[in-house]
């Protein structure tokens, strides 16, 4: 038993690769868990940025500059009452929400957090990734019809209206990406003779060939590889039915859209899923167009210094967090009403300084910087995702098909169409 | 069969996974033909399309299996979902059924169950035993060689009838062009 739990540590590859039940299950756990802290953060962050934006403080009271928001959150959504509304369709009504939690959390399997750092390695991950996550319109439309009322119906056919034409851009954009992975042994920058062959579907497939053509794909082929990352970025937002593009749960016209009629725990999994579901697009977006969990600059800064320097980044990042919180203790007032939260808020400091040391060990360092490096990726996303709310205005309706049909979807296919002669010619 | 599969990809708990998923795909294309609310008819085919898509997965065709999520689950059953939705059901499910076959249907359903059991008794000697070689690794990129190499005209041909068919959809939809 032991033998099994161990024997995998020295094999590079995913659990499910190896076919290690118990590693897998532990990963599962760790990414699962770790996703719904990330969520819980979100929550947080996005209410204290928007707040700054806004020139307003945000959350103030629970705990100190609001850091225990999103538990006392989570606590009043768990005891609130949950009311489902007496001509509703019961069952669908409570699968709903489930279901949208299903798929938006199962494309973490395939997520790529480092060569060995994914649950597992399929055939088909980017594939998977968009069919999965296509599946959570489902979920919305049972939503907004269960509910037999007026405002989540119209929630739910503008959201399947609106994700159905922009998984079109988005799949244009993404097999773009796709195609540059099949274009072996080019040379530094991916320029110069090569051959072209098959390409790969798998995750972990589409970053190791970024790697061997020593280009991120937002580069390659430039502007076609960015033009085609600037779609994904649009049409991921439209995907995930965030501001802009939130038509589906537009307050002014719709209350709330699709989610109106839900309350308590079953309206928090819906936004547990649309977290996940946001981080699980940045995920794509970072894995096809920005290296995946490669450090920058892997051309021009080599060798032993420049790596030394750039693993030191997780420890000093932590550092750095903890600096905050310190500099948060010596400017809290010094009434004896706010010392609780003083003396949590160092103890927050301590305890992020501490991981901070122990990413600056050896072993740990070089385990972990894969990891640290995408998710600092993913995290510049969703800090995109939080200004976009801030700085755009909601589109109209026609406007948003008209964008999606006749702006996004022509330009996909020019870039997928040059990509492939440009892919042959050099 | 344990042979074929590469070393450290053994499948877990196959038996299990087997039964699980085509139990599922039987029930809910039950419910697809009892229910009487058509939005739930589409809700149980949509859970039997993935619990195929799970059984494609079983037999090491990857592709297969994101290809139906996709198309199926995602883009079809969704319209199917979108159009029922739009008519108004409580009119419809007060209208009375004329189409009562049962007969018919009974007739149907016993001549298919006679096949399933008869293939099953003699399965063995009609069709010939092979095992199938997996090729979990690369699967979709021999599908792609295939159809873009081997069967690259047919392959045109089949995607030449879309296009026409998508033109004749617009040509019927909108009537002044």
């Amino acid at each position: 038993m032991l033998d099994y739990i161990t024997s995998y540590l020295s094999s590079n590859t995913t659990p499910g690769q190896a076919g290690n039940v118990f590693w897998a299950t532990v990963y599962i756990l760790v990414v699962f868990g770790g996703i719904s802290v990330a969520v819980m953060a979100m929550n947080w962050l996005e209410r204290k940025a928007l707040a700054h934006f806004q020139i307003r403080l945000g959350p103030m009271r629970v705990g100190p500059h609001g850091l225990l928001q999103p538990i006392a959150d989570a606590i009043k959504l768990m005891t609130k009452e949950d009311i489902i509304p007496a001509e509703a369709d019961k069952f669908v009504f409570w699968i709903a929400p489930l279901i949208i939690l299903c798929a938006s959390f199962a494309v973490y399997i395939v997520i790529p957090f480092g060569p060995t750092h994914a649950i597992t390695d399929l055939n088909i991950g980017i594939l998977f990734m968009l069919g999965v996550s296509s599946l959570s319109v489902l979920g919305i439309v049972m939503a907004g019809w269960a509910s037999n009322s007026h405002y989540p119906l119209i929630g739910a056919l503008r959201s399947s209206a609106q994700m159905v034409s922009y998984e079109v851009a988005m799949g244009m954009a993404v097999v773009s990406a796709v195609l540059m992975t099949s274009l072996h042994g080019l040379g530094p920058y991916g320029v110069g003779v090569g051959t072209s062959g098959t390409g790969t579907l798998s995750m972990i497939g589409i970053v190791q060939a970024q790697q061997e053509q020593h280009v991120w794909f937002l580069f390659k082929f430039f502007p076609l590889g960015f033009i085609a990352f600037g779609i994904f970025a649009i049409a991921m937002v439209a995907e995930t039915n965030r501001a802009p593009f939130d038509l589906p749960e537009a307050e002014s016209e719709l209350t709330a859209g699709f989610h109106t009629e839900y309350s308590g725990l079953r309206w928090s999994l819906f936004m547990l899923g649309e977290y996940a579901a946001m981080i699980a697009v940045s995920s794509i977006a970072v894995t096809l167009w920005l290296g995946g969990w490669y450090r920058p600059f892997p051309n021009t800064l080599t060798g032993e210094t420049w790596d030394l320097v750039f693993s030191l980044f997780p420890g000093l990042t932590f550092l750095g967090l903890a600096a905050i919180a310190f500099v948060g203790v010596r400017r809290m007032p010094k009434h004896p009403y706010f010392r609780v939260q003083t003396i949590g808020l160092a103890g927050f400091g301590a305890v992020l300084g501490l991981i901070g040391l122990i990413l600056f060990v050896p072993p740990v360092r070089n385990r972990i910087q894969d990891i640290f490096w995408f998710v600092a990726k993913v995290a510049g996303f969703m800090y995109l995702y939080i200004w976009y709310r801030a700085t755009f205005p909601r589109y109209r309706f026609d406007q948003l098909m008209k964008v999606g049909w006749k702006v996004l979807l022509p330009i996909g296919i020019g870039v997928l169409i040059l990509t492939a002669i440009l892919g042959v010619v050099l | 069969m344990q042979q074929a599969v590469q070393p450290g990809m053994q499948p877990v708990a196959t038996t299990f996974f087997f039964y699980l998923l085509s139990g599922l795909t039987l029930l809910s294309g039950v419910f697809v033909i009892v229910r009487k609310n058509p939005v739930h008819s589409a809700l149980a085919l949509i859970f039997g399309l993935l619990a195929q898509a799970g059984l494609y997965l079983m037999l090491y065709a990857p592709f297969v299996a994101g290809v139906q999520i996709i198309l199926y689950a995602g883009g079809i059953m969704v319209l199917f979902l979108f159009v029922i939705m739009l008519v108004n059901l409580e009119r419809s499910q007060r209208e009375e059924q004329f189409n009562k076959q049962w007969l018919v249907g009974l007739l149907a359903a016993i001549a298919l169950g006679g096949l399933f059991i008869v293939v099953y008794v003699k399965g063995k000697n009609l069709f010939p035993y092979r095992i199938a070689q997996p090729v979990e690794t690369n699967n979709t990129q021999q599908i792609g060689v295939m159809l873009y190499g081997q069967y690259m005209f047919a392959f045109e041909i089949a995607s030449l009838l879309l296009l026409v068919a998508i033109i004749g959809a617009v040509v019927m939809a909108k009537k002044r062009i």
